[in-house]
């Protein structure tokens, strides 16, 4: 586990992969997560990006803010052109490439679920990233099924309705080595899990929560401190499953014990687009943490008794 | 000579797509991604088998939809491998995202067609609509006759799309079951003479096309209005126009080396040098139609007929200097191009393209589609169709049928009145 005071022997501690002048809003989740995910991942790493905010920020051409390949792809191809990435160079007797997929919440729980589906299930030897900022950024902030209840888009303007897709969820049923969740609110535990899946053979996802001032009407200075709070009162809960076997991380451990969550209600009044949540909506959220720890408890209950049969 | 290669070498019986998956194999691809669909499936169930078997050597990826089969070749082909596919109809209508990314990105990869036609009503048989959907994507595209072009095709294929000046992928279609499920005698070069031909793609790849932490680059970024996207579309649409030079050097150095003949690589003729009435058709009823030409040249008639080879470029000049002394010409489509000022997508760029020289520009030209959704078409519609032009010519006036629809013909129309 890297900590604080490891910071600065951080091999790439002073090496910027994704440089600066790209055009990320300021406060951007999205950029902060790639510069970490890097820094893990070092220099032979090949990102496919989707049609995304990534795709277009990372600079209007001839510019280019990527030190390292970078492709562009349709909406819907990342888990597919990454595979196509993996297996040309594998062709070419190339093996030492980490070959990632970085997509939102768009490209991955809607339109790219299905390759991204197909990847997993190949058994893919690539990283899937999904910087989750809970709605199509790019587009001008429609919902996406990420998006939470009572957020507001451009296209439920008066709070969405549906919950929240579990995405981590549906890829841990997919029995691939490494399922990850993580946040740019704690970036060594982000930088860690990063660390761990270059090393695993095989198909790894990471779903990263990652603020997006515009789309959530919220000061760019506090992405960081809404991503936290986030993490402390539950509604995002960092955790890893390796080869089935399911851990809390960070400072989601302490969290298993409902009273140690802290209450939702500031971490609503942080962003403009839950402007419109009243109880109802409030309740629905509230629900949501719930219905997310309870999978959570399972699992651990799970593997209690798992290991007490062994 | 080892077992394995003489099921490669030589001449074989094979159906069209085992023709396909050979060449493929021949062409030594390096990546492979598939998804079955009829008529195509028998092209990727054959490398399926080679490569299980040992007897080919490439990634085989079975990808779960025909977008992330392109989307995954696309990747594939910029880590610098040489990539194939194939697929059909609703196939390529579902990657047509990825297969404009392809042309965009300017990666050369072959993928063969078992053309069928498109849906609804579902209909699994001969119709080239389907690579028509795809002709302004920037894909070179070629429409085969015969069970030897289909193999020959994909190896000429990969010489002609990895041409620096060129840097386009191909498509090569053929008629789903009439040739994708037939078996005819394949002559199959052996691998030592194909490799001289086809040489393996570079290591370090193109200046456009590479793969490499040292010298990051990056693919398919958003281009602004002022910042040259008109000129990179101007690019492809002149690297197309390249490729008609390439595709005529690369076909005749195949006939020196393997000695079959595809006339300019563009198209073929048959019987056009002293001809008054001259066809243009293609894909396998074009093969069949030189009967028709043979049966009707005995009876006096002055007929030839145009194979079109390639439909991608256009061969607009060359077809201009072959049928300059024609006094009247058809066109026959086995596709359909809505609305267009004919019905049917060759008919529509023929006229275009006459249209450009003072030699050609009063041509009449009769626009004929038939065979879609595989419906038979014998050689007696065949001789129909020049009947047809026999009448226009003779009497200056189109004769009237159940066929006729806004002044194309729809041969082999069910006629509604007479049941
Ligand atoms: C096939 C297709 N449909 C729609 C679009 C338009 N589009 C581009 S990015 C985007 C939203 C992306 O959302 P997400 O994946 O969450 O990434 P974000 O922009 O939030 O970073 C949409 C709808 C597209 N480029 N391609
Ligand atoms: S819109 Fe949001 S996700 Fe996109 S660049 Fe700006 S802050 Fe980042
Ligand atoms: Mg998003």
């Amino acid at each position: 586990m890297t900590n604080m005071k490891d910071l600065k022997t951080l091999p790439y501690k002073d090496r910027e992969f994704f440089l600066q002048g790209n055009a990320t809003c300021a406060g951007c989740g999205l950029d902060l997560s790639l510069r970490w995910a890097l820094k893990a991942l070092g220099p032979k790493t090949v990102i496919v990006s989707p049609a995304s905010c990534l795709n277009v920020v990372t600079g209007v051409w001839p510019k280019g803010a990527p030190d390292f390949p970078m492709i562009n792809m349709v909406f819907a191809g990342a888990a597919s052109a990454a595979t196509g990435v993996y297996h040309g160079l594998k062709a070419r007797g190339i093996e030492d490439y980490t070959v990632v997929a970085y997509a939102g919440d768009g490209g991955t729980t809607d339109i790219g679920l299905q390759a991204l589906s197909g990847a997993a299930e190949r058994g893919t030897n690539i990283i899937y990233v999904c910087y989750d900022n809970e709605a199509y950024m790019n587009t001008g902030v429609q919902r996406s099924s990420s998006t939470p209840v009572g957020a507001i888009t451009t296209t439920t303007y008066y709070g969405k309705v549906q919950q929240k897709k579990n995405l981590p969820g549906i890829m841990s049923m997919h029995n691939i080595p490494y399922v990850a969740t993580a946040s740019v609110g704690d970036p060594l535990d982000l930088y860690d899990k990063f660390k761990k899946a270059k090393d695993i053979k095989g198909f790894k996802y990471i779903h990263i929560y990652a603020p997006c001032p515009p789309g959530w009407r919220s000061p760019s200075e506090k992405s960081v401190e809404i991503a936290k709070m986030a993490i402390d009162n539950g509604m995002w809960i960092l955790y890893e499953i390796e080869n089935g076997f399911f851990r809390l991380t960070g400072k989601s451990k302490r969290l298993t014990d409902p009273k140690k969550r802290k209450p939702i209600e500031e971490y609503i009044k942080s962003q403009g687009r839950f402007r419109l949540v009243k109880k109802e909506q409030m309740e629905k959220l509230e629900q949501y943490r719930e219905l997310m720890w309870n999978q959570v408890s399972k699992e651990l209950l799970f593997q209690q008794m798992d290991e007490k049969s062994r | 000579m080892t077992k394995v290669e003489s099921e490669f070498e030589g001449v074989h019986l094979l159906k069209g797509n085992f023709a396909a998956a050979y060449a493929a194999r021949a062409a030594r691809v390096q990546v492979v991604t598939a998804f079955p669909i009829t008529p195509q499936t028998l092209i990727v169930e054959k490398i399926s088998d080679l490569v299980d078997s040992g007897k080919m050597n490439c990634e085989f990826i079975r990808m779960e939809s025909e977008h992330s089969v392109m989307a995954a070749l696309v990747g594939a082909s910029i880590a610098g491998a040489r990539t194939y596919t194939g697929t059909s109809g609703q196939g390529l209508l579902y990657m047509a995202e990825p297969v404009h990314w392809a042309a965009g990105t300017r990666l050369p990869m072959v993928m063969s067609i078992a053309s069928r036609g498109i849906a609804p009503p579902w209909n699994i048989w001969a119709d080239f609509s389907d690579v028509m959907s795809q002709r302004d994507s920037g894909w070179l595209i070629q429409l085969n006759s015969t069970h030897q072009e289909i193999y020959d095709s994909v190896l000429m294929g990969y010489k002609i799309t990895e041409d620096p000046e060129v840097m386009l992928p191909l498509m090569a279609a053929y008629g789903g079951f009439i040739l994708s499920h037939t078996s005819k005698p394949v002559d199959m070069p052996p691998q030592s003479e194909i490799d001289s031909f086809l040489p393996e793609i570079p290591e370090k790849g193109w200046d456009h096309i590479f793969l490499d932490a040292d010298r990051p680059m990056m693919h398919g970024a958003l281009v602004m209005p002022g910042d040259f996207y008109q000129e990179f579309r101007m690019k492809i649409h002149l690297a197309q126009l390249r490729a008609k030079e390439k595709i005529k050097v690369v076909t005749k150095e195949f006939k020196e080396k393997f000695g079959r003949d595809y006339g300019n690589g563009l198209f073929y003729e048959y019987k056009t040098s002293d001809a008054e009435y001259i066809m243009i058709n293609y894909g396998e009823i074009a093969k069949q139609m030189e009967l028709t030409i043979d049966t009707l040249r005995n009876e006096g008639y002055n007929v030839g007929m145009i194979n079109l080879r390639t439909y991608r470029p256009f061969p607009s000049e060359e077809l201009i200097e072959k049928v300059k002394h024609a006094k009247i010409l058809g066109v026959v489509d086995r596709a359909t191009a809505f609305g267009s000022p004919t019905g049917g997508p060759v008919s529509s760029d023929v006229r275009a393209a006459l249209q450009t020289s003072s030699e050609t520009r009063n041509l009449s030209i009769i626009p004929f589609i038939n065979g879609l959704g595989g419906r038979d078409v014998f050689p007696e519609e065949q001789r129909e169709q020049f009947e047809i032009l026999f009448h226009v010519l003779d009497k200056g006036e189109y004769p009237k049928n159940k066929d006729l629809m806004h002044a194309t013909y729809w041969t082999g129309t069910i006629d509604r009145r007479s049941t």
